[in-house]
């Protein structure tokens, strides 16, 4: 099969469902003729012309806000942030509008529209242009949330977020633009919802998101040499939560290592924890673990990034951590 | 010649009654609160009514029109029934939303009425975006903002209004300046001489004009509806007015106003300006004037009666509409 970039099969999805429907539009800043800081839109502007590819004026507020009022107007906006650090500008727009209008309707006045950003730490950028903020927007109800690791997910994702009905937050790793693999050629969707179970293992499983879920392959890889097998499942959207894919890998391992590049406190690692012991505690065998960033901005430099983000290090201490004595 | 010099007899008329209609159901309300009869805390109109019902008029039933906290007669000319208004005031099943939502918030696009905003000037860049749809779809079609003075200080105006001009969009933005931003008047919030002129920063026109003369309001809209249709984009319409009562029935005038204030602006309430111009023209007589009031007591009290009579939500219904339903467009092509 042929393989794609990250950013090259976001692009991908852009286009089809650009060429599908003409009601899809896009709006960002520098999005067009310079075809987005991350080179995510690049070339869309010279197939679909000014009045589907859209460069706005930096006003977080606006370009959301005027995504929402396009979208109760029957288009399907596709916003682009930049930073998703920026969420913090347009989070009114986010939260009081793209979120509640359908319900504050009573369903007359729904909301499709896709704000895509990039988040989590990368090569330096400071505090302000890091950071992952998934967390902040899991605790609102009527957003969905899309976390694709994969450039085959990040594609049939998106075009299925470009289709749903309501609004949804895309966040693309910034450090996974580059990263290749396989794409199908033919058209295909991805289910919003639905986690994927990238390894199979039956001692511990461990839950992740974007990037961590490459890292947790590696530990597992490393934990594999050490007569440990462990289950990854990437979770692909944290809202919906696919409980049942979690619950039914704890309960074949009975033990749960949740990984994210939030912060640990807060983070929505909590609430799947909260879920599987609500749900499936009788099931397991350890304490449940938590990996995720410590309580602090996210750093600048290199040496600090490194000691911030989890690493595959941290993950199997955190796993070692699960396969004590099982409880009596 | 204004546009209102145009209108008929028939046009004057109905404007006359919207207004009446506007002020009987905001008095209404608001004694029903004092009187711990009705859910919603009324955000009153009274004094304001000739900025919605003269912009609104004459708009198409596809123009969108999104609401500020105090247009309740751009509901009424929009065409949202009395019932279902009064209905909402009461947080019953037959109300906006089903009772999930405030009556001061209330949107049904298929009338032309966006979901306002509790957020108040949030709504400015959301009410572009329905440009932008209108823009890009090559349709026609108008947006009408309404916002106030105290609104016109959050950053979404300045957002919202430079996003407008600079893809100019078939909006005008309609600011009632009535003086107070909650509690606070004007003065103490504005250090500039005039909303009107800050159109100019963003390469459009801005028009200040008297808000309680419902021809000056109609004449300037409709100028500037002309402009968004043949796509020379947005109009800043600065409405001065002054609200009679306080933000809220919880903050009444007597509580945070010179009272010598209200009383100097009671000759100029706009209701009894059209009347007067009305009466003075021959288009409405005393009788006629009388039949008009009885008329719209009767369409008040079915009203009350209806919200009255109608159930509440059922429990069930608190979590419908969190999400919209799917449509078939997801279910195609799915990889399994």
């Amino acid at each position: 099969m042929r393989e794609l970039t990250y950013r090259e099969a976001i692009r991908e999805a852009l286009r089809e469902e650009l060429r599908r429907d003409p009601g899809v539009f896009l709006l960002g800043e520098d999005i067009a003729v310079y075809g987005g800081l991350f080179k995510v839109t690049d070339g869309l502007l010279a197939e679909f012309g000014p009045d589907r590819v859209l460069d706005t004026p930096l006003s977080e507020s606006a370009i959301v806000g005027a995504a929402v009022g396009a979208a109760v107007m029957g288009l399907r906006p596709v916003a682009e942030l930049m930073f998703a650090d920026f969420t913090t500008v347009a989070m009114d727009a986010l939260v009081n509008h793209a979120a509640k209008m359908n319900y504050m309707s009573g369903g007359e006045s729904p909301v499709p529209m896709v704000v895509r950003m990039a988040y989590g730490a990368g090569p330096r950028w400071g505090s302000h242009h890091t950071q992952s903020v998934e967390s902040w927007l899991t605790n609102v109800p009527g957003l969905t949330i899309v976390m694709p690791t994969t450039p085959s997910d990040a594609k049939g994702l998106l075009k299925a977020s470009i289709r749903t009905s309501n609004p949804v937050i895309f966040l693309e790793h910034k450090l996974l633009y580059g990263k290749k693999g396989e794409v199908p050629e033919d058209e295909y969707l991805v289910p919003i919802g639905k986690a994927d179970v990238k390894r199979a293992g039956d001692a511990v499983t461990i839950v992740a998101t974007g990037l961590m879920v490459d890292r947790a392959l590696g530990a597992a890889r490393t934990l594999a040499t050490e007569g440990i097998a462990a289950e990854v499942i990437d979770l692909r959207s944290i809202q919906p939560l696919d409980e049942d894919t979690i619950l039914g890998s704890v309960e074949k391992t009975g033990r749960l290592v949740i990984v994210h590049e939030t912060p640990v406190r807060g983070g929505f690692g909590g609430e799947i924890a909260a879920v599987v012991a609500g749900k499936a505690l009788g099931y397991l065998d350890a304490p449940i673990q938590r990996v995720g960033a410590p309580w602090t901005p996210v750093p600048f430099g290199q040496i600090l990034v490194d000691a911030y983000v989890p690493k595959e290090a941290d993950i199997i201490q955190a796993v070692h951590a699960t396969q004590g004595a099982p409880a009596a | 010649m204004g546009d209102s010099e145009r209108l008929t007899d028939k046009d004057l008329l109905q404007m006359y009654r919207w207004l009446v209609l506007v002020r009987a159901f905001e008095d209404r309300v608001c004694d029903l609160w004092a009187k711990a009869k009705i859910m919603e805390l009324p955000h009153g109109s009274q004094g304001q009514e000739a900025i919605a019902v003269g912009a609104c008029y004459s708009l198409r039933r596809e123009d969108q029109v999104m609401p500020s906290l105090r247009t309740r007669g751009a509901f009424f000319v929009k065409g949202i029934p009395t019932r279902v208004q009064m209905a909402g005031m009461y947080a019953k099943a037959t109300g906006p939303a089903g009772g999930k939502a405030t009556a001061h918030h209330m949107g049904d696009t298929a009338r032309g009425v966006l979901v306002g905003s509790g957020i108040v000037g949030a709504s400015i860049t959301v009410a572009a975006g329905a440009a932008l749809a209108f823009k890009l779809q090559r349709k026609d079609h108008v947006v009408v903002a309404f916002f106030g003075d105290g609104a016109a200080q959050r950053g979404d105006f300045h957002e919202g209004l430079n996003f407008a001009g600079v893809f100019k969009l078939p909006v005008i933005f309609v600011l009632e300046n009535n003086g107070y931003a909650e509690m606070t008047p004007v003065a103490k919030h504005f250090a500039g001489a005039d909303f009107a002129c800050r159109a100019q920063g963003y390469g459009f026109p801005g028009v200040r004009m008297d808000g309680n003369d419902v021809f000056a309001v109609y004449d300037a809209v409709q100028t500037a509806v002309r402009r968004a249709r043949a796509g020379e984009g947005p109009s800043l319409l600065e409405c001065v007015t002054y609200r009679m009562r306080g933000h809220s029935e919880n903050n009444p005038v007597t509580t945070c106003r010179d009272m010598g204030e209200v009383e100097a602006w009671r000759p100029k309430d706009p209701i009894l300006r059209m009347r007067a111009a009305l009466l003075k023209g021959g288009t409405l007589t005393e009788a006629l004037a009388a039949r008009v009031d009885a008329e719209v007591a009767a369409e008040i009290e079915d009203a009350l009666a209806y919200a009255q009579e109608s159930p509440s939500p059922e429990v069930s219904e608190l979590t419908k509409d969190v999400y919209a339903p799917e449509s078939r467009d997801l279910v195609v092509g799915r990889r399994s």
